[in-house]
């Protein structure tokens, strides 16, 4: 293996284990939406890190810029206002971008093997030159999250900057963030600061604060603190209770073996069938009558 | 081989072309769309040059898939349609299965089984269009809410494995049967053939009453 820090728990269309011999420490990137200002630095250094230049678009009046996730924007910042109880308006900011959930939809979705990857760390990465360009990872992703780039046809999304997790360093838009919105480190340790942040909100008056690390996908690589963990979904639409959709889970999961399995009974119920009962042959005695018909 | 002039013509040349561009757009569309169902088929992407290529020439051939088959069955639904023979042939099929056919019903062209297999093929040719069609990516999938997507997906696979199962009887069929396939190929069958496979349309075809 290249790198023991990008060791492979799980690979996309593999049927068989990858190698688990050694464990790593897993990582989570705490986004503190609370102390977010919007400043987009994030935006620049993924585009910076991973040297991508998205089209330039146009202005549509709000300040999100680009306005959507693309295969050459990796992250974006989502701005929603709410107005809360009190009349008052909240603006709140979310950097969305992927989660690197414990259970990928994505990857469970993927035909392609390899083309998905997820490594001990917890990291969820794209190796695109194995990527088919087929979408099936857009289906299985609860978050909306995969772009397919028209340039190549291929699938893309953030990579939790794992060839800078690889070498021990943060990801470039952890290392951006001018107010510590955004912090990276083991996941557990992330857990423990995720508390502290989510406790000092709750004094301030916040009651509803809370940590998103939604079970439902098995818990994320990147959370989120949030003011109204309550309600997710304030925050440009995130997900309340995501998870693997049951359709996706039938398609990739017992679908395969089971459509394959009947697939297989017929073909060699077929073949049994004449081993067993023989050919159906015209009998002798129809041969007779024709031939005597045609004498007539 | 030498045709006895005899025989019966069963299909026009026209109709067998018709017929194989859908059996090879079948086999095609079931080699790489397998690739992509369960990673053991996966190997099948590379008869069409690896991945992308199954990826970009699968729907592309389900759309000629789905013009060819709607012309055959353009050209037969007519004679595929339900009599209470057919039902009553469906409900034996078991004694033919076990290789007795002495005491089925008479058949006209086709029996109950090929016409059964005709309008369940059919169901399958229009769900694997309309889902394949809401899960190429390229030009549709982004345009339809997610769900649908999902729910296509599922469709179309278990679809798929349904039309799969259904033509491996239908090719296993023409196999058991002896005498059969050359309709196919190059389109006349036996009158012995017709006689005891199809009594009603030997009837029909050589005017004999019996």
């Amino acid at each position: 293996m290249a790198l023991q820090s990008l060791d492979i728990k799980a690979r996309s269309a593999t049927t068989t284990p990858s190698p688990q011999i050694r464990k790593a420490v897993e990582v989570a990137k705490l986004i503190d939406t609370s102390i977010c200002i919007g400043c987009k630095a994030c935006q620049v250094a993924c585009m910076q890190w991973n040297d991508l230049r998205d089209e330039i678009g146009s202005n549509h009046g709000v300040l999100d810029n680009p306005m959507d996730l693309s295969a050459a924007s990796w992250t974006v910042m989502r701005f929603a206002e709410h107005e809360n109880e009190e009349g008052n308006l909240e603006w709140l900011i979310r950097k969305d971008g992927c989660m690197h959930c414990t259970d990928p939809g994505c990857l469970k979705a993927c035909p392609s093997p390899g083309a998905i990857v997820q490594y001990t760390n917890g990291i969820v990465d794209f190796h695109e030159e194995n990527c088919i360009g087929c979408g099936y990872c857009i289906t299985g992703c609860p978050f909306n999250i995969p772009r397919i780039s028209a340039k190549d046809h291929k699938a893309y999304k953030c990579t939790l900057c794992s060839d800078r997790v690889a070498v021990g360093q943060a990801p470039a838009c952890a290392k951006a963030c001018p107010t510590g919105a955004i912090t990276f480190g083991a996941k557990e340790d992330m857990l423990d600061s995720a508390q502290v942040r989510v406790d000092g909100l709750k004094e301030r008056g916040f009651q509803n604060a809370g940590l998103y690390d939604p079970q439902g996908v098995g818990g994320t690589h990147v959370m989120y603190v949030l003011r109204h963990a309550d309600r997710p979904e304030l925050y440009h639409g995130l997900p309340q209770d995501p998870h693997i959709s049951p359709m996706v889970s039938l398609w990739k999961g017992v679908a395969k073996p089971l459509a394959t399995a009947a697939m297989g009974a017929v073909a060699v119920g077929s073949l049994f069938h004449y081993v067993m009962k023989g050919p159906n042959e015209v009998s002798k005695e129809t041969e007779r009558e024709v031939e005597k018909e045609g004498e007539q | 081989m030498i045709r006895d002039p005899q025989d019966l013509r069963r299909y026009t040349a026209s109709q067998r072309v018709n017929h194989w561009i859908v059996g090879m757009c079948f086999i095609l569309l079931a080699f790489s769309g397998l690739a992509f169902f369960h990673p053991a088929f996966f190997p099948l992407a590379m008869l069409f040059g690896g991945g992308v290529w199954a990826r970009i020439l699968h729907p592309l051939i389900g759309v000629a898939m789905a013009v060819f088959f709607t012309l055959l069955a353009l050209r037969f639904w007519r004679l595929n349609m339900m009599t209470a023979t057919d039902l009553e042939w469906l409900k034996r099929a078991r004694e033919m299965m076990d290789g007795d056919d002495h005491n089925m019903p008479i058949q006209g062209k086709y029996n109950g089984g090929q016409k059964a297999l005709f309008w369940a093929v059919l169901v399958c040719v229009l769900v694997l269009f309309v889902s394949g069609l809401a899960i190429w990516r390229e030009y549709f999938s982004a345009l339809l809410p997610i769900g649908l997507v999902r729910f296509a997906s599922l469709l179309h696979a278990v679809f798929a494995s349904l039309m799969i199962a259904l033509i491996t009887v239908h090719v296993y069929a023409a196999i058991w049967v002896k005498g059969t396939i050359r309709a196919m190929w190059y389109g006349t069958v036996t009158r012995a053939w017709a006689k005891q496979h199809h009594a009603a349309w030997y009837r029909e075809m050589t005017g004999r009453k019996s």
